[in-house]
């Protein structure tokens, strides 16, 4: 669950925090499309390396290490994966350009995960709804977002009780073959959708017994409006934006291996 | 029998559930643990099958040391039945709900179609056996989940909060099959708000408070003395509230059962007539 955990908002002020989150997902957006447009080791590093401000400057430093752990257990496929097919279609050698490409492919992942965790730890779901709502999302989208963030943590901990009633009648997690493993899970995955399911239906019940909807125009307590941090994050991320495509386009990149005089 | 020398638990994000708790259970047992929310009932019990391992102290079952052993190995001795029926529901028919915990200890086919029979015949679901659990009552959703743990046959039966949503026909049912229990030697442990279903079982209860133990012993001690049920913030069961407030006309306090208190008022009235 410990991927939960690193998108899990708690609350707390900082700078980042109180951006706003319209600015900061367009921020999110372009630190993702300048990710897949690299696939070079290089430019991918500074990527990753340009959001560790935030993170420190967000205050959010243990979670967002716990993020990164989580997404561990993923990046080790990606980077076997990409390793093992090159290793395979270069006539089985080992090369050092192959090496830097795996870790490249791997390091993308990392930025994506990264910059989306940077995102939902400092951006708290009321943030979120209000930013759909003046986005002028149609309110039941926004609330239907919202709430699938709120219940993270919920069915987080749902999970957990389910696998305890499960181990109380004495399945074993951990034992058997992969396949064996995987089928394992069945009886934690049923309850768990079956519950979700059901929840959302009695809260839906709940919430139109509360008169969800009655007026077609609503109005909100609390208004997003730009503040001078705002403009800079927009600055920053028109810049990041703008020297990825140029570079991408105009420069060559080199690779390590190339610059090391290659390793292999 | 399940020994608890001195445990503390804390949960990863920081709260202290239990502070200190010792207390021991012999086989054949009927116990009742009673307190207000977040006291750490349910968190105690988790210690007896090994699904929590206290942070300070040991738990033994048996004299085998809770830490040592999987859950798995220990639920076959200690089977638990969850507060909420919907978080172990998953198969398609009632029956191979109830066979799931019976595969999984490796029983032989034959056994299982026999112990699956008897458990569904035990709490009245046997017209139920190829219907998909999901499609019953929350009452029938219940029963369904305590047959899948009663099937095995464990020595010691915990359940969480039994009689919720269970009519007074059923928490009768549920009475008289922990009554067979006892009488076989087995240990019941219920976690439970329900004071009129305790005051009609007359159990030893443990009342918690705050991750302590603050009283322990029979029920008809403790429901019915006003200076431990405030602390645990516990109503007294119907009949001990109305020999409380009749006290002052020299009746005893301490009655929870309705034949004692049936006696004692006939005798009342006979003395007036």
């Amino acid at each position: 669950m410990s991927v939960f955990d690193g998108l899990k908002f708690r609350k707390v002020y900082s700078p980042i925090h109180n951006l706003d989150p319209r600015i900061k997902f367009v921020y999110v957006s372009a630190i993702f499309v300048a990710a897949i447009i690299f696939w070079e080791l290089i430019p991918l590093t500074i990527l990753f390396l340009i959001q560790v401000p935030f993170v420190i400057l967000a205050g959010v430093k243990r979670e967002w290490l716990r993020s990164m752990r989580g997404a561990m257990f993923l990046a080790i496929i990606i980077f076997l994966t990409n390793f093992i097919f090159r290793f395979i279609s270069a006539g089985y050698v080992v090369i050092g350009s192959d090496l830097e490409y795996a870790f490249a492919m791997t390091l993308r992942f990392v930025v994506l995960v990264e910059s989306f965790s940077v995102f939902f730890l400092t951006t708290s779901p009321d943030h979120l709804g209000l930013a759909l709502e003046q986005t002028r999302i149609p309110y039941e989208f926004c609330f239907a977002f919202t709430t699938a963030v709120r219940f993270v943590p919920v069915l987080a901990e749902e999970a957990q009780t389910i696998m305890d009633a499960q181990k109380a009648r004495g399945l074993e997690l951990e034992s058997g073959n992969f396949l064996k493993r995987i089928r394992n899970y069945i009886p934690i995955l049923i309850p768990l959708i079956v519950s979700a399911i059901r929840r959302s239906l009695e809260l839906a019940e709940a919430m139109e017994s509360r008169a969800w909807g009655a007026t077609k125009n609503r109005t909100n307590l609390y208004v997003l409006r730009m503040h001078r941090g705002d403009l800079v994050l927009i600055a920053i991320t028109a810049g990041i934006l703008a020297t990825a495509i140029y570079i991408r386009l105009f420069f060559g990149i080199p690779s390590l291996n190339e610059l090391l005089g290659g390793l292999v | 029998m399940i020994e608890v020398r001195d445990i503390c638990f804390t949960y990863p994000n920081g709260i202290e559930a239990l502070k200190g708790v010792s207390l021991t259970i012999r086989n054949g047992e009927f116990l009742a643990i009673m307190g207000e929310n977040g006291a750490g009932k349910t968190t105690l019990v988790k210690h007896f099958n090994g699904l929590l391992k206290p942070t300070e102290g040991s738990v033994l079952v048996d004299g085998v040391e809770t830490r040592k052993v999987s859950v798995a190995t220990l639920a076959r001795k200690v089977g638990f039945v969850f507060q909420n029926p919907d978080n172990q529901l998953f198969s398609e028919t009632v029956e191979e709900e109830v066979a799931f915990a019976l595969k999984n200890f490796g029983f032989e086919e034959n056994v299982i179609e026999r112990r699956v029979t008897w458990a569904l015949n035990l709490l009245d679901l046997a017209q139920y056996r190829k219907t998909s659990p999901f499609m019953l009552s929350g009452g029938e959703r219940k029963r369904v989940a305590l047959a899948s743990v009663l099937a095995w046959n464990p020595k010691i039966l915990m359940l969480d909060e039994p009689t919720i949503g269970q009519d007074y026909q059923q928490k009768e049912k549920l009475r008289q099959f922990i009554l067979q229990m006892k009488a076989q030697r087995k240990t019941t442990i219920i976690v439970t708000h329900d004071v009129e279903f305790v005051a009609e079982c007359n159990p030893r209860v443990v009342l918690m408070r705050d991750g302590r133990i603050v009283a322990d012993g029979e029920a008809q001690k403790i429901l019915t003395d006003p200076e431990i049920l405030i602390e645990a913030s516990i109503v007294p069961p119907q009949i001990a509230q109305i020999f409380l407030q009749l006290s002052e006309l020299g009746l005893p306090k301490d009655v929870i059962d309705v034949y004692e208190a049936r006696k004692i008022l006939l005798n009342v009235s006979e003395r007036n007539e």
